[in-house]
């Protein structure tokens, strides 16, 4: 294949992957819409209650005024497709309970949120990186007492760790604020604690693939070539090794975005995770739906970003 | 090749030793492998010399310690290996407990090692260009990158692969078969080392392809360096090596110059080993020292069969390919045409073999005549019946008649399954009388029997088996429900030349008795001559030539044909 045949076919599979990616979208929106019609109670009564702050029933004339300002009174495929339009538009709503714009609840959180979690994925790739190279396949007590610390971690909950950490080294040594908020030595703790329990799962992947690798022809025909030992880790097993973790990654970041609640929780972070849980609590719809909607946006980013890092370490990929 | 070699500059400086003092010398070589309290001998006091400019050739089936000999000599036999050795000696100094950089410095600067398939033997990740120069690299030989893809392009060119600066950019798999083994010799003698120690170089290759790589290793001992030639393929061994060692299970039975083993073996095994290559001479006569099985049950029930049939149907062909065609689309998305405009017949009990490259179309054509594959044009008929163009129900009762053999019956075999179970399975298919349980029981036995094996195999599992013995049971699962078409797609391929030697006088044997009909499909012309009345050569998806085995193998018209009888590397030597 040349190269411009091939460019053609790298465009084509892109733009196929966006279109997928904005139907997943799509989907995310039209999924949460009918969802709320099966939430119980009235809208109007959950923004009423929301409004008043009392949980009494809501007067009929209220109920009318409510409806007709947000629209509740039209049918609902005409709901449905203000709400698309709407979306398109960049426009996720108004909070029943916050009386903000969706968008600048979830702009205001997010930061944090995407910081949290790249740090803590990024972190557990260092720390699978280097405990692989150090230890895989070699045939001594630290290998195989790594598999088993990573079986540890991975079966930790990460809340628990957290509040250890919390303890230990916010606490006691004061070496870290307990309330971190934004600050760079807030994230440091809440990283650990996110990045340990990943590393149980990123370092079996990689660590499993790592030691096979190591056992295939190329290898030693490149220790016949006179390679060492740290040059057939690095730039031969490392590459294969990697990519079942980056795929992995992609689903753990996905995951962290709406799922580091509890660990926020502990640390008294920011973060979308919390929005979430408290807009559930509210059932304050659009919130949720926001919620679900940009982590579903997220979501797709990241597997579009990971399909690609795996095409540029195995090309092989690209003609699949 | 008219390419010069990039040496001086990157030979070694070392002077070259005294002319007494071989360039390797192995003395009482021993290699063990496990634990101090179950150790396994694989290699048993060995030792042989090899001088400059010779090729050695150790030869012998697989577990003979072949490998694990050469492996000794780079000092990569495994963590859990003990090597031992009166001498151990390479240009007169000792490699015998070799510390790690040591060991480093002497691969691939003083021996280059090439091992056998190099899709695998390749990083797949990396551009094979790369893995040239990490041979460069890793001996400091080269400073600057540019200088470094210079040299790639070189030893590329030398070992002739065309486009030399497209292909070290390429990645192991955008080559073909040939090119790749090609960069991986490249590999190997990057930094020209003294002794290249090539370990089945071209078992995963065409015939055409094999003599061109036989060519390339011959180049490399003219230019003085030697060889040492590690093979089961003794034909290939009788075209290069100057002295053969013939190994089994550990020990040298016999050492001595290729004219000496070929001309005149002196231990059996050796004798055994050449009595059982198929090839023009082995027609008729049986390969292996095993006997003729009596085949009492199995005549009862051909006579029995044959009574049933009918007479005139039988003068029919049994099984009839008219204008076969089929398409597949490529990974680019093109349509490629995998067989093209195939016809062929094959009569009751007759043989016919088709041969032909990798790619060829051959395995294609195999799956359209079990109706697997659906032709795009044209179509098979089975006793004049409709077969590819029937619905799959109606085929589903007439699958028995036709039966199929793999080379690699382990992937066709369930692995919980117990031997008994699996031609159960297929008895259970078996079309007329159905059988009971007890019969069927008592069934699996002469099936086991009449494949040469016991009854105590009825119990054991696949993995348990070796490949020889799978293959039986495999010829027993189709043999089972009383076929009269056997497809055989490389039956032999996987298998050393004793075992070889064994199936196909199996399947010589189940043929006249049975009196089955085989499509005998295989890319080694000897096996095809060997077992095939008719043979169909094909090339491209193309049946290039047809006829009687003898008219085809040795009067080819045909110049692909020609071709291809030619690069089949022939015994030398030989007494006739």
């Amino acid at each position: 294949m040349n190269a411009a045949k091939m460019i053609g076919h790298q465009s084509l599979w892109l733009a196929r992957r966006l279109l997928s990616g904005v139907i997943v979208v799509w989907a995310a929106a039209t999924f949460t819409f009918f969802v709320q019609f099966l939430m119980p109670g009235e809208r109007a009564q959950i923004i009423f209650n929301a409004n008043s702050g009392n949980v009494g029933e809501i007067p009929r004339d209220q109920l009318l005024a409510i409806n007709a300002k947000y629209g509740f009174d039209q049918p609902v495929i005409v709901q449905y497709g203000r709400y698309i339009r709407d979306v398109m538009h960049g426009d996720l709503g108004q909070s029943y309970v916050q009386y903000q714009p969706v968008t600048d609840l979830i702009g205001r959180q997010i930061g944090p949120t995407i910081a949290l979690a790249f740090a803590a994925v990024l972190t557990a790739w260092i720390i699978t990186i280097t405990t692989t190279v150090l230890f895989a396949g070699r045939d001594n007590i630290w290998s195989k007492a790594l598999g088993g610390l990573q079986v540890f971690l991975a079966t930790l909950p990460p809340y628990w760790l957290a509040t250890i950490l919390l303890v230990v080294f916010a606490i006691q040594l004061r070496l870290f604020p307990v309330v971190g908020g934004n600050t760079l030595m807030g994230l440091v703790l809440p990283t650990i604690a996110l990045a340990l329990e990943i590393y149980g799962f990123l370092g079996q992947a990689v660590l499993s693939e790592f030691t096979r690798v190591l056992d295939q022809p190329f290898i030693t025909s490149s220790r016949m070539r006179g390679t060492g030992d740290l040059g057939i880790r690095l730039r031969h097993a490392l590459r294969h090794a990697a990519l079942p973790g980056i795929t992995l990654s992609g689903w753990i970041i996905g995951k962290l975005l709406s799922g580091a609640v509890l660990i926020e929780a502990v640390f008294g972070r920011q973060g979308l995770g919390g929005v979430l849980v408290a807009a559930t609590s509210t059932r304050d719809v659009p919130v949720v739906s926001g919620v679900i909607l940009v982590s579903a946006a997220l979501f797709v980013a990241t597997s579009l970003f990971v399909d690609l890092t795996v095409q540029l370490i195995d090309p092989r990929m690209k003609e699949a | 090749m008219n390419v010069t070699y990039p040496t001086a500059s990157f030979r070694q400086n070392a002077t070259p030793p005294a002319a007494s003092v071989p360039l390797l010398r192995v003395q009482n070589l021993n290699v063990s492998f496990g634990p101090a309290h179950s150790r396994r001998d694989v290699v048993k006091s060995v030792s042989f010399t090899v001088e400059e400019g010779r090729c050695v050739a150790i030869v012998g089936e697989s577990g003979s310690g072949k490998s694990v000999t050469a492996r000794t000599l780079v000092g990569l036999t495994g963590a859990r290996s003990h090597v031992q050795a009166d001498r151990l000696t390479f240009q007169g100094k000792s490699i015998d407990h070799l510390g790690d950089t040591e060991w480093r410095a002497l691969r691939g600067k003083g021996i280059g090692f090439v091992l056998q398939d190099a899709l695998v033997s390749l990083d797949p990740l990396r551009p094979v260009g790369k893995e040239i120069g990490e041979a460069l690299t890793v001996h400091r030989a080269i400073r600057t990158g540019g200088e470094l893809t210079e040299r790639v392009v070189e030893l590329l060119k030398l070992v002739g692969v065309p486009e030399p600066a497209v292909k070290a950019r390429q990645l192991p798999h955008e080559l073909s078969g040939g090119q790749r083994q090609r960069a991986l010799i490249a590999t190997a003698i990057a930094l020209d080392p003294a002794l290249l120690i090539a370990d089945e170089p071209t078992t995963a290759l065409d015939v055409t392809i094999q003599a061109q790589i036989l060519d390339l290793l011959g180049e490399t001992r003219e230019r003085g360096k030697a060889v040492i030639l590690i093979s089961h393929n003794l034909a290939v061994v009788s075209q290069m090596a100057d002295e053969v060692i013939v190994m089994r299970h550990g020990e040298i039975v016999e050492h001595g110059s290729s004219e000496q083993i070929f001309g005149n073996p002196r231990h059996d095994y050796t004798r055994s080993l050449l009595k059982a290559i198929p090839s023009v001479r082995s027609r008729g006569s049986r390969l292996s020292s095993s006997k003729a099985p009596r085949f009492i049950s199995a005549e009862r029930d051909v006579t029995k069969a044959l009574a049933q049939s009918d007479i005139a149907q039988r003068s029919r062909p049994l099984l009839e390919a008219e204008g076969l065609v089929k398409h597949f689309r490529g990974p680019d998305g093109k349509l490629r045409t995998v067989v093209n405009d195939v016809s062929f017949r094959l009569g009751h009990g007759e043989t016919l073999g088709i041969v032909g490259e990798s790619g060829s179309g051959k395995t294609t054509v195999a799956r359209m005549a079990l109706a697997l594959e659906r032709p795009d044009l044209g179509e098979v008929t089975l006793e004049g019946a409709l077969w590819t163009a029937a619905t799959e129900k109606e085929r589903r009762q007439r699958r028995s008649d036709i039966s199929v053999i793999y080379q690699d019956p382990l992937s066709s075999f369930d692995p919980r399954w117990s031997i008994e179970r699996v031609i159960d399975d297929a008895l259970a298919r078996r079309r007329g009388d159905p059988l009971d349980r007890a019969s069927r029981r008592s069934e699996v036995s002469e099936l086991l029997d009449l494949v040469g094996l016991s009854s105590s195999f009825r119990n054991r599992r696949p993995l348990e088996l070796s490949g020889g013995q799978r293959q039986r049971v495999a010829i027993a699962r189709a043999i089972a429900p009383r076929p009269k078409i056997i497809v055989c797609d490389e039956p032999v391929a996987a298998l050393d030349v004793s075992i070889q030697a064994q199936i196909l006088d199996l399947l010589g044997d189940l043929k006249s008795h049975l009196r089955v009909s085989y499509l005998f499909i295989s890319h080694d012309l000897g096996v095809v001559h060997h077992l095939s009345d008719r043979v169909l050569v094909m090339n491209h998806g193309v049946a290039v030539e047809a006829g009687g085995a003898d008219d085809v193998f040795l009067r080819p018209r045909q110049p692909y044909t020609r071709k291809l009888v030619a690069a089949v590397p022939q015994l030398r030597f030989q007494a006739a």
